[in-house]
């Protein structure tokens, strides 16, 4: 191990960093609001689409990101759409991400007891007010563990990108191993740049979680 | 007589062939206290939940100020603002503080002055004991607190007639008392209200009119004093002797 060989990766190392964060973050956005919307759609089995949202939902929970990046990358070309690596990566990221977001929220917005939602609407509220005010707020809360869980897991999964050849921490990595066969160095940093981005999530997941406690303990 | 505030008239209820409310009908009067009572599975709170449009009814009908509730008409929320609800477990929102809680509807839902609302709930609050605790969460008040949140909740509102669902069921006996106490005042300051009720001498104090509810009809109604003192049907004085108990007493060893 050579400290030297490190540090002389370093900015590489630091460029996907950022490269990694810029696509995990705008997937992760993207992937709660699609979870979101799609979480009230089947919760509220709004015809026909709830039926679309389910489909959606379980083809991509039960395919490898991989796959669907193939199919995104190299297959959407050939219907005459043609986009970006870093679009497809975001894409990709923000679909396979909605649908373990949806399933989330959900078990959040059924936890959350129907007599809540009659409480808020005999003060007057409508159907949307009490949504907004009274189980949305509750069910997110209720949700937070394993939303912390999914964001950890989707930021994770960039480490997939490389192969639609986005210059992310893991293509850096393998980049230089295969130029230089510094092996161990260049996955000690691979390591230390992961667990850069996302201990802090895991921190401030526990701290969000600590803070938004109150709905789980009910009456 | 006042103004008839509430009207049902020959409302049906029933969840397939089990049925709970049959050709049930009932007109409370402005600043009237109507208790009912009756066992378990009677139709009481069935019938206030009706009363909000809460449960669907499948014949007859209900209104209010001459307005016709109907939970699946676009009014109905307007409606249910005139109508206060107490539910048997608070149902307060347990991620709002206490004055968030009251103030929440008065403001997002009556539009009015946020200041004004919270001057309002802080005297309600006041009134019933409980203005230093209106920066806490719910789960961190007492059983008899939280439903006397819940009762300033829903007064905050100025709904025309208050609902009251079994709202001691859920306490233990010695904050039973607090919470009635406040229900008490209520009635004397004139609020018209409809009460289910467990608590029988509770029920004697605080009524104008008595309902004795069994299989899903009235089966006496009446006076308190008349009701409690000389029930006339076989079944209210069955039931009301459940509240009784013979002494057995063996200390004469």
């Amino acid at each position: 191990m050579s400290w030297d060989v490190m540090q002389q990766y370093l900015p590489l190392y630091q460029e996907a960093m950022l490269l990694t964060l810029y696509i995990g973050w705008i997937g992760v956005l993207l992937s709660v609001a699609l979870g979101l919307v799609t979480a009230l759609v089947v919760h509220y089995k709004i015809p026909i689409i709830s039926k679309i949202a389910k489909v959606y939902i379980e083809i991509f929970r039960n395919t490898p990101l991989l796959i669907q990046l193939f199919f995104i990358y190299f297959g959407l070309p050939k219907i005459g759409i043609s986009i970006s690596a870093e679009m497809c990566g975001v894409v990709g990221l923000g679909l396979l991400g909605g649908s373990y977001m949806a399933e989330t929220f959900r078990s959040g917005l059924e936890a959350v007891d129907k007599i809540q939602l009659e409480s808020a609407m005999s003060l007057g509220m409508t159907h949307f007010q009490a949504l907004r005010h009274i189980v949305l707020p509750q069910a997110v809360s209720l949700s937070m563990p394993a939303f912390v869980a999914n964001v950890i897991f989707l930021l994770k999964e960039t480490s997939v990108f490389s192969a639609i050849s986005l210059m992310d921490l893991m293509f850096t990595a393998k980049d230089l191993i295969g130029l230089y066969y510094k092996t161990s160095e260049c996955l000690v940093l691979l390591v230390v740049f992961y667990l850069i981005i996302l201990l802090p999530v895991s921190v401030l997941g526990s701290v969000l979680e600590r803070r938004l406690r109150y709905a789980s303990f009910g009456h | 007589m006042s103004e008839e505030l509430l009207k049902i008239e020959h409302i049906k209820k029933e969840y397939g062939d089990n049925v709970i409310l049959k050709d049930f009908s009932l007109t409370v009067h402005r600043g009237e206290v109507v208790v009912i009572i009756g066992p378990s599975g009677c139709g009481k709170s069935t019938l206030l939940r009706c009363i909000n449009g809460l449960e669907p009814i499948q014949a007859g009908k209900i209104t209010l100020q001459n307005k016709l509730i109907d939970g699946k008409s676009k009014d109905i929320a307007q409606i249910r603002q005139s109508i206060g609800m107490v539910f048997q477990n608070y149902e307060l929102f347990p991620h709002k503080t206490v004055l968030q809680n009251i103030i929440l509807a008065p403001v997002k839902v009556q539009k009015r002055n946020k200041k004004d609302v919270i001057k309002e709930a802080e005297q309600l609050l006041q009134k019933v004991g409980l203005l230093d605790k209106k920066d806490f969460y719910p789960r961190q008040l007492s059983g008899g607190q939280k439903q006397r949140v819940a009762i300033v909740r829903a007064l905050c509102m100025h709904p025309e007639i208050m609902l009251f669902d079994e709202v001691t069921a859920a306490l233990d006996p010695e904050m039973v008392r607090e919470v009635l106490d406040t229900i008490i005042e209520l009635a004397k300051s004139g609020s018209t209200m409809v009460i289910v009720t467990h608590e029988m001498s509770f029920a004697k104090a605080v009524s104008d009119r008595v309902l004795f509810l069994d299989g899903g009809e009235i089966v006496e109604e009446g006076l308190p004093e008349v009701f409690f003192e000389n029930p006339k049907t076989d079944r209210a004085k069955k039931f009301l002797n459940t509240f009784e108990y013979d002494a057995v007493k063996h200390h004469n060893i």
